[in-house]
């Protein structure tokens, strides 16, 4: 069978401009050729060729090949800048690749924002025709599916008022639902699913199952790993434009995905720029040490570790009431533990001015996986310095329980102390 | 398989062949913009409509005063209101045309960075809002018409074409200027200029009869000279003579614009969601 999605080769080059903003102005062109006049005259005999030193071309996509077979439902995923959008844009026609081939057999709909054209001015009903149309329905097939559309977003009673008299939610909620019943052969979703509340977005995941079960072709781009692990049979991991890996193997590419970004963090603490807070007192570095002292870089499951929060305050003060936090979340998002001083016994009543803070985990009790960590010192109950991802972690895999068997991968999340006994019960009743 | 009828193949720097087939296929959303460009233009608004009502009038009324009552000039033996208002036509259709079809690329980035769809359509949705301005404004004319007791001749019927040809002016210009203002940010600053100055030098408050005969074929570069010409000989009717070898000039000029235009437009377009 041919693939409905086949893609060969295919790169995408952007002239990055430095010096200059965000788009290009007549009086730049201008400028500019003056400017090029001026150096011919005062250097005749230089190359032409000279490169303009502030054009730097940069391969957003390069070399992408892959095929997608008719009703698999793809994840794409990969970092920030991995040129995931890229190629949806590409896919879906809004822009044009620089190189390579791409050949769809079907029809496609992309949807990369909830919404698109809708305009505050019309009401409900119009913008549903409105949009439909430029998803790409039919006239008559809006026309047949509108009640359905309707009931599914749950706006009949405002019909007829002016979107921008909407709440936001009902406005996503229509959006949502227009795209909801589009039937189009390839459908191509960007990260559309982070919108709205709790009970729509789980409204919406089943409903992008039931397109998937039709057998349309999906393709999807997310940050939520859970999402593409519950949607997905297939994945594509992207990688700096280029492909990681391709494979029918969802969750080992989430692990690809996830272990990649737990490399990436290497940029030391007093450089980040991302951080919050007041700055009295600032995280200068976060480490961690085994029970003999020496400085490790991940830590295995049940293990003894210390981790140790260096900091430095600023105008020679020796601040007092400090308390110190370590969040922990898994990459997928989900928020796991909070490390304080301050709830466990209590702030510390004065630190020397440059020092580190020790927090030290007799037996840890997290099962394999990556985790992220936030870091957070306070003073008074003011955020002093506030940094969110600070440092990825792989957790592995080791004897928690004592027993001589490492808790696989597979159970990620607490290991917890526990018995378990049997008992009879003898028949008498 | 049945998907073939859908077999599309994209290949870097070779999108062009489907491009025609694809205009065709968009054709319903066309009808969908340009309904709600209209929509919105009309829908907030009393003052929408009376807009495109008070401002011809108001033109109208000092080029009369200015060119007809102070600088006494001819008017083609009809009353000069009207003589002004015939040309008043095309041009505010030229002008609206311009100046909406500048901005709406632009104004429509968000949906342009977001979906596929043949880019010409928004646009050429801009420029039948202002077919249906022009349209009201037909019906001002006709009043004006029945105050001074003006009858139309049968030239009339051929109005039409003249209307395709303001219409093939409009759009060549406006697919110019749209596809500039995307590339270079600034160039919305020298439309307002284009319009205004355009409307001076373009035949709008006098006849063009009143250029010396040795000037009338260089004056004719103006292609809305042409098509305001047309006009006039089509609804003032009787004395109004057109200068044939300045109308073909400016209807040649009218029809390399609009196909220079398209594909300036065409080349725009291909790099548009990268650029805006």
């Amino acid at each position: 069978m041919s693939a409905i999605i086949q893609v060969e080769k295919i790169g995408k080059k952007y002239i990055l401009s430095h010096q200059r903003q965000s788009y290009y102005a007549l009086r730049d062109v201008m400028a500019d050729s003056v400017k090029r006049w001026g150096r011919k005259i005062i250097h005749p005999l230089a190359s032409r060729r000279d490169p303009d030193p502030t054009h730097e071309e940069f391969w957003a996509l390069k070399d992408v090949s892959f095929e997608i077979n008719q009703g698999d439902r793809v994840g794409i995923i990969g970092r920030n800048g991995a040129g995931k959008s890229t190629l949806l844009k590409i896919l879906s026609r809004i822009t044009e690749s620089t190189r390579g081939r791409v050949t769809l057999r079907g029809r496609v709909a992309s949807l990369l924002e909830v919404g698109t054209g809708f305009h505050p001015e019309l009401t409900g009903r119009e913008n549903v025709y409105l949009n439909g149309a430029i998803l790409g329905m039919s006239k008559a097939n809006i026309k047949r599916k509108f009640d359905e559309i309707v009931a599914f977003a749950e706006v009949e009673k405002f019909l007829d008022t002016p979107v921008k008299r909407y709440s936001s939610g009902m406005y996503v909620r229509l959006a949502f639902a227009v795209a909801a019943h589009l039937e189009p052969e390839i459908l191509i979703i960007d990260e559309v699913l982070a919108v709205g509340d709790a009970q729509f977005q789980k409204k919406c995941l089943g409903k992008m199952g039931e397109v998937g079960k039709e057998g349309r072709t999906v393709l999807f781009v997310s940050h939520n790993m859970t999402a593409i692990q519950n949607l997905c049979t297939n994945a594509i991991v992207l990688k700096n434009g280029r492909i990681l890996t391709t494979t029918a193997d969802v969750q080992n590419a989430v692990e690809t995905y996830l272990s990649d970004v737990g490399t990436i963090k290497e940029i030391s603490l007093v450089e980040r720029k991302d951080r919050q807070g007041e700055g009295k007192i600032l995280i200068t570095g976060f480490k961690m040490f085994d029970n003999q002292g020496e400085e490790i870089y991940s830590l295995i499951s049940g293990q003894t570790v210390e981790f140790r929060i260096y900091y430095e305050c600023v105008n020679n003060q020796k601040p007092k009431n400090v308390s110190v936090g370590i969040g922990i979340s898994a990459l997928t998002g989900q928020f796991l533990t909070l490390l304080s001083n301050e709830m466990t016994q209590k702030t510390f009543g004065a630190i020397p001015q440059k020092g580190y803070c020790t927090c030290k985990i007799d037996k840890l009790p997290l099962a394999p996986m990556i985790i992220s960590v936030n870091l957070i010192v306070r003073q008074n109950d003011i955020i002093q310095d506030w940094i969110q991802n600070a440092a990825s972690i792989t957790i592995e895999g080791g004897d928690y329980y004592g027993t001589g068997r490492v808790t696989p991968s597979t159970h990620s999340g607490f290991l917890i102390e526990q018995t378990w006994h049997s008992h009879g019960m003898s028949d008498v009743s | 398989m049945k998907n073939e009828e859908y077999l599309l193949v994209l290949e870097a720097g070779r999108v062009e062949k489907n491009y025609w087939k694809d205009l065709w296929r968009y054709r319903e959303l066309f009808y969908f913009i340009a309904w709600r460009d209209i929509l919105v233009r009309y829908k907030q608004t009393v003052i929408g409509i009376a807009w495109s009502i008070i401002r011809p009038f108001l033109t109208m009324i000092v080029f009369t005063l200015v060119f007809g009552k102070l600088a006494k000039l001819p008017s083609e033996g009809v009353p000069y209101p009207i003589l002004v208002f015939a040309a008043m036509l095309p041009w505010q259709f030229f002008s609206n045309s311009l100046s909406e079809a500048s901005n709406s690329l632009i104004q429509n980035a968000s949906m342009l960075t977001k979906v596929y769809f043949p880019r010409i359509v928004v646009p050429a949705s801009s420029v039948i809002v202002s077919v249906v301005d022009f349209f009201i404004s037909f019906v001002i004319l006709g009043l004006l018409m029945a105050w001074y007791g003006f009858v139309p001749g049968w030239r009339m019927f051929s109005l039409p074409l003249f209307l395709l040809l303001a219409f093939a002016a409009s759009f060549g210009f406006s697919l110019w200027l749209a596809a500039l203002n995307v590339r270079y940010r600034d160039f919305q600053y020298v439309i307002p200029f284009i319009v205004q100055f355009g409307l001076y030098i373009s035949p709008v408050g006098f006849s063009s009869s009143i250029v010396p005969e040795k000037w009338r074929l260089l004056y004719s570069l103006n292609p809305m000279v042409g098509v305001i010409d047309g006009f006039r000989w089509a609804i003032l009717g009787g004395g109004t003579r057109i200068y044939w070898p300045g109308f073909l000039l400016s209807s040649t000029l009218t029809f390399i614009i609009l196909v220079s235009g398209f594909r300036y437009f065409r080349k725009t377009e291909r790099v548009l969601a990268d650029v805006i």
